[in-house]
């Protein structure tokens, strides 16, 4: 036993064994929703490491002007396939599909999602698309160079691999509309007795605003992928200028979609900073009903203010007025969550454990991004920092501060439940803190050069820019060694680290916390009957 | 361990009833483009319109409301326990996914043979709203083509299982939802036709 404990977490028990399979059938063919969970969460993150990679070789391209590393063209493809790998392998997926797995259905008390097989299929789908976007950089007439908007009219002419690349990005769609069907039907039907709309926990009503965005805007981008093929193979030219089409109507198309996109990507990780800060702070969360509404107020008014991606592409000024107001009142929402997490905070017993960092820092990189966008959001501020470094700033601290900070947070406080195995607590605050000061580095130079007038995307830059691209890649140097950090600690922790005793490590009052460390395949002994809130603490006890 | 497989028809069904949304969508972003390209060129879409063949445009309608009906009944007669008539009344569906395909297959064909396809040097050399006209017109029927094949290979396989009695009064959310699948292909062919072959 002992040697055993040494060694690997299947030797803890829960669904790592009681079923008795074993060999990667058992993981690639299993319906059960913690191994697809971990395969979600394991392929999420090669493909996030990936997109490091490439980040970071980028920004060595950017140290100094003129040519460092590489050449115009390479640039192109690099800065394109870091975006599509970023956005459609790594942070839509990301929360949804490895810990929207793992956690929701025990969290509303179910043995498992509505429909196994097909969450199953999602992730196939997943791998699939994934596998023909890799086929795409190595095929053909090479990576594609369009950026990952793949605006036409130019997409349509280029002579790198689009299509290939865009056909991946259509499965990978496929199988986010599937996961947004499974978890709204889920929700609906396989809650607990006892688990009412009011006391399911913050994440999964996050997790159900998430899955009704993905089911109402994921087909529109289908639709969108579908003609920019139709352009390239059979030349329809619906938006080609000089055939009667208009550019600027693919713009709207793939906009419909890829602004709710954006709340595809940060709804979840909202969701995460709520379970993590009542915990930590020890005090029940404050305006629950608030959170839980601002989650479906954020999904509703964030599919409607698409248009502000195109202030400057020639629109109308009423449609520009219209966008930028819609665009403010998504603000409200978001700022309500804000204050209701600060105010939880407020007079708790904070105990700062590494998940705790990671969701306060949340907190405060998607406030500075929030209200960047603000800016964007403005229409004659978004005149001069449209295109800019400032937009890849702002993106960068919704994204990466607000999606991906709250990914770490949700790896620190959800993955040892499931390895049962604990990381060691002080390298993850070193690691935390490297990555947090590493990240302002990194991207708050960027929106100072976007103010200062250094255009995204390109290639090259003026002489005056010098000193803070250098900065910004020191920047990333930074970033990237708290990230190995935190990986080698959190890994090392979960292979070989102290077996976690007890349900409830964190004194969490969610359902999760209340089965086995790790959970049993099906989860539940007995199906559980909910007799309190997601946040009543009361004899849960610190741990 | 081993528990009875889940078993939950309203939540199949809701999942079906989401589904169907998003291929609603997928269209949707096709009218899109009609509506805002119909503003644009009033005129040209009119002209192009009535190069449609009214009559072979009409006979599919037909084809594929019956087809529908035939679909419902199918429900019913399995749920009345009458096996026999749900795979007769499937097959007829079937066959009118056959018919309608063959019908739409005369229909591009002839148009091929005017020269009028995607990308074709007449479409090239004439106004830019016809040739954004018949863009949307065959991107929008060869993708409604492609569920009536999708829809008529579901119902095919349903008709299967109802003659090997593994769908049957008890159990038929599979014919139920291929059902409802179907009538969506058939929903939004209503919408194209009026929008393609009798308003312009």
């Amino acid at each position: 036993m002992k040697q055993a404990e040494r060694t690997r977490p299947a030797a803890l028990g829960g669904f790592w064994g009681d079923t008795g399979k074993t060999g990667i059938g058992a993981w690639l063919l299993s319906t059960d929703h913690k191994r697809i969970g971990l395969l979600y969460f394991w392929s999420v993150l090669g493909f996030f490491l990936g997109g490091v990679v490439l980040g970071l070789v980028l920004r060595l391209e950017l140290m100094a002007p003129g040519r460092t590393i590489m050449g115009p063209q390479a640039y192109n493809a690099l800065f394109t396939v870091h975006g599509v790998v970023m956005i459609f392998l790594f942070i839509i997926p990301g929360i949804p599909g490895a810990f929207g797995n793992l956690i929701m259905p025990i969290q509303i008390g179910a043995r498992d999602v509505a429909f196994p097989r097909l969450n199953l299929l999602s992730w196939w789908l997943y791998a699939a698309g994934a596998a023909i976007i890799l086929l795409s950089l190595v095929t053909g007439g090479g990576p594609p160079d369009t950026g990952w908007t793949f605006y036409l009219p130019f997409s349509g002419r280029t002579a790198t691999n689009v299509s290939l690349a865009v056909f991946g990005v259509f499965i990978v769609g496929f199988s986010s509309i599937l996961t947004g069907i499974n978890f709204v039907t889920t929700i609906h039907r396989l809650r607990a007795e006892g688990m009412s709309w009011g006391r399911l926990p913050l994440f999964v009503w996050s997790l159900y605003a998430t899955a009704w965005v993905q089911i109402l805007a994921t087909p529109i981008l289908g639709i969108t992928l579908v003609l920019i093929i139709a352009e390239r193979v059979l030349g329809v030219g619906l938006f080609d200028p000089g055939r009667g089409g208009d550019p600027l109507m693919y713009q709207h198309l793939f906009w419909i979609y890829s602004h709710p996109a954006v709340y595809i990507m940060v709804l979840p990780a909202m969701g995460v900073v709520s379970e993590i800060i009542p915990v930590f702070a020890r005090k029940p969360i404050f305006g629950y009903k608030m959170i839980a509404f601002s989650s479906l107020a954020i999904a509703a008014a964030g599919s409607l203010v698409w248009g502000h991606h195109m202030f400057t592409s020639g629109m109308s000024d009423t449609a520009v007025l219209v966008f930028s107001f819609l665009t403010f009142i998504v603000a409200i929402p978001s700022a309500i969550k804000v204050f209701n997490w600060v105010s939880t905070l407020y007079r708790g017993s904070i105990s700062l454990d590494p998940p705790m960092l990671f969701a306060l820092s949340f907190i405060l990189l998607f406030s500075i991004g929030g209200l960047a966008g603000l800016i964007l959001g403005a229409a004659a501020t978004d005149v001069h920092v449209h295109d800019t470094y400032f937009v890849v700033g702002h993106f960068h601290y919704v994204m990466f501060g607000g999606a991906g900070f709250a990914f770490f947070a949700a790896m620190h406080y959800w993955l040892p439940k499931f390895y049962g195995r604990m990381y060691a607590r002080r390298p993850a605050v070193i690691a935390w803190a490297l990555m947090f000061v590493g990240f302002n580095i990194l991207y708050f130079t960027m929106k100072v050069l976007g103010m200062r007038g250094m255009p995204r995307r390109y290639y090259d830059y003026l002489p005056e820019f010098a000193g803070l691209n250098l900065a910004s890649t020191i920047g990333s140097w930074i970033l990237a060694l708290g990230l190995a950090v935190m990986l080698v600690n959190l890994f090392r922790g979960l292979w070989k680290g102290e077996p976690v005793t007890g349900a409830n490590p964190w004194g969490g009052a969610t359902l999760e916390w209340t089965v086995p460390t790790p959970p049993p395949t099906e989860n539940f002994a007995e199906e559980p009957v909910v007799t309190h809130g997601p946040y009543d603490f009361r004899g849960k006890g610190t741990p | 361990m081993s528990h009875a497989p889940h078993r939950d028809y309203a939540g199949a069904k809701l999942g079906m009833w989401l589904f169907l949304f998003t291929e609603m969508l997928l269209f949707g972003g096709l009218f899109i483009l009609y509506a805002v390209y119909l503003h644009r060129y009033p005129g040209e879409f009119a002209a192009a319109g009535h190069r449609l063949d009214l009559v072979l445009g009409t006979a599919n309608t037909v084809i594929l409301l019956t087809s529908s009906l035939l679909a419902a009944m199918a429900v019913t007669a399995v749920q009345r326990g009458e096996g026999r008539i749900a795979v007769l009344a499937l097959g007829g569906a079937v066959l009118c996914a056959g018919g309608f395909l063959a019908i739409k297959y005369a229909e591009w064909s002839v148009k091929f043979s005017h020269g009028i396809y995607p990308g074709s040097p007449s479409l090239v050399a004439g106004p830019p709203g016809e040739s954004v006209f018949f863009g949307l017109y065959y991107l929008t029927t060869g993708l409604h083509g492609l569920h009536v094949l999708i829809g008529g290979v579901l119902l095919a396989v349903v008709a299967l299982r109802v003659k090997g009695g593994r769908i049957h009064a008890g159990d038929h959310i599979w014919l139920e939802n291929g059902a409802l699948y179907w009538h969506l292909v058939d929903l939004v062919w209503i919408f194209i036709f009026p929008l393609y072959y009798l308003m312009l």
